[in-house]
């Protein structure tokens, strides 16, 4: 019971990096465009999309909840500072897609949040994962580091990490689902975050080397957790030969292979620990009588069926968005 | 623990709950209705249903905007600001709360996107389907929301082990008797938000002299629905009362204003209730009626207020007023609900334009009288968060400091009010444009005088869709 509820936690969690990830970097790659069809053509290749993305943040929420209370109420208060501004820059965002098309003089108001918003989401969301890899305090299970404990040189650079990997994340999007000129122009962006994000993990590899971060003991002790980087490296490879040939399609699978490879490496080298080295997954579960009254509802028949639903949505909208229909 | 940062946080989860449920609070109805709309159109075929769908849509689509990220906050603040109930009762309200994500949320949002950009692009039945998929999913929304507010309120099917809320009776937590009183309270305070709000759209056109044929259909619609919803409404009411009598007394003490035991209680109609003196000024009161209210008899004692320890008592300011002014809104809504379709069936109503500014006027009653509910059931539970076991006072983030609530509030409030104020202003000018200013949305119709450019960009699978029209 355990197992599955870890099991679906990492699933949610990388669904929603995936799907959240690649609309939250059109939203940064928005303030970059400039003239209004261009930027409501970007729009439109997320917006029928977007809020179900959202909505996995919430999923991943609310299994760490009911499954592992203790990891929610010692992670929460933690992350008190960048979890408000993640939820204000998504409301910013995401208010911005409804507001856009029914403002007439203040449009330019909700780009604006539309952009803002997307980049204070995805810096706070790598910030806290940097915080979570270098350690936080905790005594009796309780966090007792300050309201800036999670604020370090490593985890802004997490943080400014992410928001590259996001930007290319979306970058691949909109070259998969537009045409002409945002094609053209998003696909010469994308050597330039792909070039970023590699810099990145070179120097977030370097400072766990020089600082001595317990995870890369991990590393030593557990030397088949390298198969995650070589399915790395092995896209990044695919991902430069697509772009060179001009293809739309290959290029976000592979940046999606690269995200999840980057998450299996994470998740596997915390293993047993939620918090790492703080609580184990054992440590964190719920009673089984709520375990259990999860897997035999939600957890059995309702995710499934929550698949499908993404699935069908994607279907609906496949393909390249038009330039001019679908607006409202 | 820092008592600011309580104060704070409270503050807080009220500022952000208040905001989110007016939004909710609207679209479960709305979704209803866009659902029939869509039905009938389909089967009636009349062009007036598919007009005032998509003038709707519109609308929903705004609102439900705002709701949805309001509420993702809702699923982080109980781990931020309550972190010692996140671990007490993370093993009953997570899995009620990981339910409505997993059956409502998903749902909602998977097919939200086909209801607003799907149209051109789906079967007209499967548009049909999403439709009523979205009204769905905020109808379950609303049912584990009041589950797990529920049980916040009366506990149950639990056992304390290890410093956390074991359920042993799921059957119990989910079934019991004070969830099906309180969740159909609050489904029909929503059906009955979006009636006023459509009837007093359609009185307002009447008094501009504007969409006549939609604003009949709106008012005829809203204003029948609202009138037999209402006495339904009032009934559950009473019950919903009868639970807050037979397990939260002290709750029900407040509400009335009632002191000191009672026997046979009177009923406080209105008053001033004064704490420190522990009684009311400038009260009017029936004898008796409080018994019959609270017990269904002629000489029951009922409760007072004094026959709690101190720090066991709710404030009764908010609870008292809060439940007044509550029941006065439906009172209100009923008066005019009655009125109106009677005047409505005479064909009567579009003369009537005292009544039609009355209407008009009225929209904002079903959301004072939600608020108000919501106040007089949540701040009639303190000093509890989990009624009777956990205190609020200790259910807040120990490590929390003053100054980072004080910032989030702030950051709170302010984004709130930004967003509010052009979000009701956007939906303001939707409604005062009317069906007619749909403006942005080309209607998809083949007119062959239209440029092939244009033409060739419509499915054909929608065509036929409007060839009615």
């Amino acid at each position: 019971m355990v197992m599955f509820w870890v099991a679906l936690l990492a699933i949610s969690i990388l669904i929603y990096l995936l799907l959240d990830g690649f609309d939250l970097g059109v939203g940064m790659l928005f303030g970059l465009a400039d003239g209004e069809a261009r930027r409501a053509e970007m729009l439109r290749t997320i917006a029928p999309v977007w809020d179900g993305n959202e909505t996995w943040l919430v999923v991943a929420g609310v299994i760490m909840w009911g499954a592992f209370p203790v990891v929610y109420a010692m992670l929460m208060p933690a992350f008190y500072i960048p979890v408000v501004v993640m939820l204000l820059g998504l409301i910013l965002r995401g208010v911005a897609f409804e507001f856009r098309g029914k403002a007439s003089r203040s449009r330019r108001i909700w780009d604006v949040s539309f952009t803002v918003g997307s980049f204070a989401a995805s810096f706070m969301q790598g910030a806290m994962v940097g915080a979570l890899v270098e350690g936080l305090q905790f005594s009796n299970g309780e966090y007792v580091g300050g309201t800036f404990g999670w604020l370090t040189g490593f985890s802004v650079l997490c943080g400014i990490g992410l928001c590259f990997g996001y930007a290319l994340l979306g970058a691949c999007w909109l070259v998969r689902k537009c045409e002409g000129p945002i094609r053209d122009a998003t696909r010469r962006q994308i050597p330039l975050l792909a070039v970023a994000v590699l810099a990145f993990l070179v120097v977030v590899f370097t400072h766990a080397l020089v600082e001595h971060l317990p995870i890369l003991r991990r590393w030593i002790e557990r030397p088949y957790l390298f198969v995650f980087p070589l399915i790395g490296a092995g896209a990044a490879a695919v991902l430069a030969t697509s772009i060179l040939r001009h293809d739309d399609y290959w290029p976000f699978h592979m940046v999606a292979l690269i995200f999840a490879s980057a998450f299996g490496t994470l998740a596997l080298s915390f293993w047993p620990y939620m918090i790492p080295f703080v609580v184990t997954i054992d440590e964190a579960a719920a009673p089984h009588a709520s375990l259990a009254f999860m897997f035999w509802g939600e957890g059995l028949f309702v995710f499934p069926l929550m698949l499908l639903y993404v699935a069908v949505g994607y279907r609906v909208f496949r393909g390249k968005t038009a330039a001019t229909a679908d607006h409202y | 623990m820092d008592p600011t940062a309580l104060l704070l946080s409270r503050l807080q989860f009220a500022f952000t709950i208040s905001f989110h449920i007016i939004f909710p609070a609207f679209t479960i109805g709305l979704a209803a209705w866009l659902t029939v709309l869509e039905a009938m159109h389909r089967y009636s075929g009349r062009p007036v249903y598919r007009t005032l769908f998509e003038f709707w849509l519109k609308i929903f689509g705004v609102a439900f905007g705002m709701g949805v990220v309001s509420g993702v906050v809702m699923a982080f603040q109980f781990g931020t600001n309550w972190s010692v109930l996140s671990t007490m009762s993370g093993p009953i309200q997570g899995p009620l709360l990981s339910y409505e994500t997993f059956t409502a949320f998903m749902l909602e949002a998977g097919f939200f996107g086909i209801l607003i950009f799907g149209r051109p692009r789906v079967p007209p039945w499967f548009y049909l389907f999403s439709t009523a998929m979205v009204a769905l999913g905020t109808t379950l929304s609303a049912f584990w929301i009041m589950v797990n507010n529920s049980w916040m309120q009366v506990p149950a099917g639990y056992v304390l082990q290890n410093g956390q809320f074991v359920p042993d009776d799921w059957a119990q937590i989910i079934f019991n008797r004070v969830v099906w009183v309180r969740f159909p309270h609050m489904l029909l305070a929503s059906y009955l938000t979006g009636a006023f709000c459509v009837a007093a759209t359609g009185a307002w056109y009447l008094l501009r002299r504007t969409y006549r044929a939609e604003a009949h259909v709106m008012l005829r619609m809203g204003l029948a629905l609202a009138a037999v919803l209402l006495p339904v409404q009032l009934f559950i009411g009473h019950l919903v009362g009868d639970y807050v009598h037979d397990y939260q007394p002290a709750k029900f003490a407040a509400i009335e204003a009632r002191w000191h035991d009672e026997q046979p209680a009177s009923e406080v109609l209105i008053a001033i209730p004064d704490s420190t003196t522990e009684s009311n000024r400038y009260a009017i009161s029936i004898p008796v009626l409080g018994s019959i209210i609270g017990s269904m008899s002629l000489t029951s004692k009922e409760v007072g207020l004094s026959s709690f320890a101190p720090q066991d008592r709710p404030p009764v300011v908010i609870p008292f007023f809060a439940f007044r002014i509550m029941v006065g809104c439906g009172f209100v809504m009923l008066g005019l609900a009655w009125l109106g379709t009677w005047l409505g069936l005479k064909h009567r109503l579009e003369r009537s334009r005292l009544l039609l500014w009355g209407i008009f006027l009225s929209f904002p009653l079903p959301w004072i009288a939600i608020l108000t509910g919501w106040y007089t059931a949540e701040v009639g539970r303190q000093p509890w968060t989990v009624y009777g076991v956990l205190r609020t006072a200790d259910a807040v983030t120990p490590s929390l400091t003053a100054a980072a609530a004080t910032a989030s509030l702030i950051l709170f409030v302010a984004v709130y009010a930004f967003i509010f104020s052009f979000g009701t202003y956007y939906i303001y000018r939707l409604l005062r444009a009317g069906p007619a200013g749909l403006g942005g949305r080309p209607l998809h119709v083949p007119v062959p005088n239209r440029p092939m450019s244009l033409a060739d960009q419509v499915p054909a699978s929608h065509s036929y869709l409007e060839a009615g029209e």
